[in-house]
C-alpha cells in the first residue's frame, strides 16, 4: 500500500473528530472526539515512519498514547467533579472556570 | 500483495464507521462502544505498517484500559441522551463546514505536496523494525529523557485525578470539626459551603 492511502485516511479520521469536537455538547463524547484527533495523528506518525524506515515515529506514537491518557485522566476527573457539584453535564453551560 | 490492499480497505471501513459512530450516536454508552471498534481497526492498520508493538500497546493500554475508565465514568454519571441543540444553533452549521473545510486542506496537502516517496511502498525495512525488542532498546537510549519525563506526567495525572474527584464535603467538615476544637471566634467561621450550592441547582 502507498502511504497516501493511510495520510488520506488519518485526514479523514481528524476531520470527523474535529467536527465532533465542535457540535457535540456532552463532554464526554467531546474527550471522545479528541481521542479521535490524537488516533489520527497517530495514524500519520507511523504512516510516516514507515515511509522513512526509522524508529522515531513510533517512538513519537507512544509518547503521544500516554499523553492521551493523561488527558483522559484529568478531564474524566473532572467530569466526576461536575456532576458532584451538581452543575450541568454540558459544555455550553460550562463556560465560566470559577465553578 | 492483494490480500494486504483488501485488508487496508476493511480495517480502514471499519476505522472511518467507528468515528462516525463516535460522533452521530447519541448515548455516550455507544459512542464509547464505537470508539473501540475504531481502535482496534486502527491496531489493525499498525500492523500493516509494520509497527507490532504500537498495534499490541494500542488493543492492550487504550482499547483496554483507557475505554475501561470511559465506560466506569459513563455507568458513575448514567448514560443520559443528549437532546440535539436547540433550535439548531450557528455552532451545528458552521462546525461541520468548518471540518469538511480542514479535511479539503488536509487532502490537498497530502496529495499534491509534490513528495515522491508518499507514492511509493516507503524504505525498505529491516527483519525485526517495529518490534519491542528494537522500540524498548531505543526507549532506554536514545529517547530515555521522553521516556522518563512521560512516566511524571503519568504519575501527575494520576495524582491531579485524585485531587480533582475526590469528595470536597468531606474534607471541609473535617477542617470546619479542627477549628471548632482549637476555639476559633465564631464570628470567623466561614459559611458552610452548600448555600452556594444550593445557588447552582
Amino acid at each position: 500500500m502507498d502511504v497516501v492511502w493511510f495520510l488520506v485516511l488519518s485526514a479523514f479520521i481528524f476531520v470527523i473528530g474535529a467536527a465532533g469536537v465542535l457540535t457535540r455538547r456532552n463532554p464526554l463524547v467531546v474527550l471522545l472526539c479528541l481521542e479521535l484527533m490524537l488516533n489520527a495523528g497517530n495514524l500519520a506518525l507511523v504512516a510516516f515512519a514507515r515511509m522513512h524506515g526509522g524508529h522515531a515515529g513510533q517512538v513519537f506514537a507512544l509518547i503521544v498514547m500516554v499523553i492521551a491518557a493523561c488527558e483522559v485522566v484529568i478531564g474524566l476527573g473532572i467530569i466526576v467533579a461536575m456532576y458532584r457539584n451538581r452543575l450541568p453535564i454540558d459544555v455550553d453551560e460550562m463556560s465560566e472556570l470559577r465553578g | 500483495m492483494w490480500f494486504e490492499q483488501v485488508l487496508f480497505f476493511l480495517a480502514g471501513i471499519g476505522a472511518l464507521a467507528g468515528a462516525l459512530g463516535v460522533v452521530v450516536l447519541r448515548n455516550p454508552f455507544y459512542s464509547v462502544l464505537a470508539l473501540v471498534t475504531h481502535l482496534l481497526a486502527l491496531a489493525v492498520l499498525f500492523l500493516l505498517l509494520n509497527a507490532e508493538f504500537i498495534a499490541a500497546a494500542q488493543v492492550v493500554v487504550y482499547a483496554g484500559a483507557v475505554m475501561v475508565l470511559y465506560i466506569f465514568v459513563v455507568a458513575y454519571i448514567g448514560g443520559l441522551d443528549e437532546p440535539l441543540r436547540p433550535e439548531g444553533g450557528l455552532v451545528n452549521v458552521v462546525g461541520p463546514l468548518f471540518a469538511a473545510a480542514i479535511g479539503v486542506e488536509l487532502c490537498i496537502a497530502f496529495i499534491a505536496s509534490g513528495l515522491s516517496a508518499l507514492d511509493t511502498r516507503g524504505a525498505d525495512l529491516g527483519a525485526d523494525f517495529g518490534s519491542p525488542g528494537e522500540i524498548g532498546q531505543l526507549l532506554l537510549t536514545r529517547f530515555l529523557v521522553p521516556f522518563e519525563a512521560a512516566s511524571y506526567l503519568l504519575l501527575m495525572a494520576a495524582v491531579g485525578a485524585v485531587v480533582l474527584a475526590r469528595r470536597r464535603r468531606g474534607l471541609e467538615e473535617v477542617e470546619i470539626g479542627a477549628l471548632e476544637e482549637v476555639g476559633a471566634p465564631p464570628g470567623r467561621r466561614e459559611p458552610p459551603p452548600e448555600t452556594t450550592l444550593e445557588v447552582r441547582v
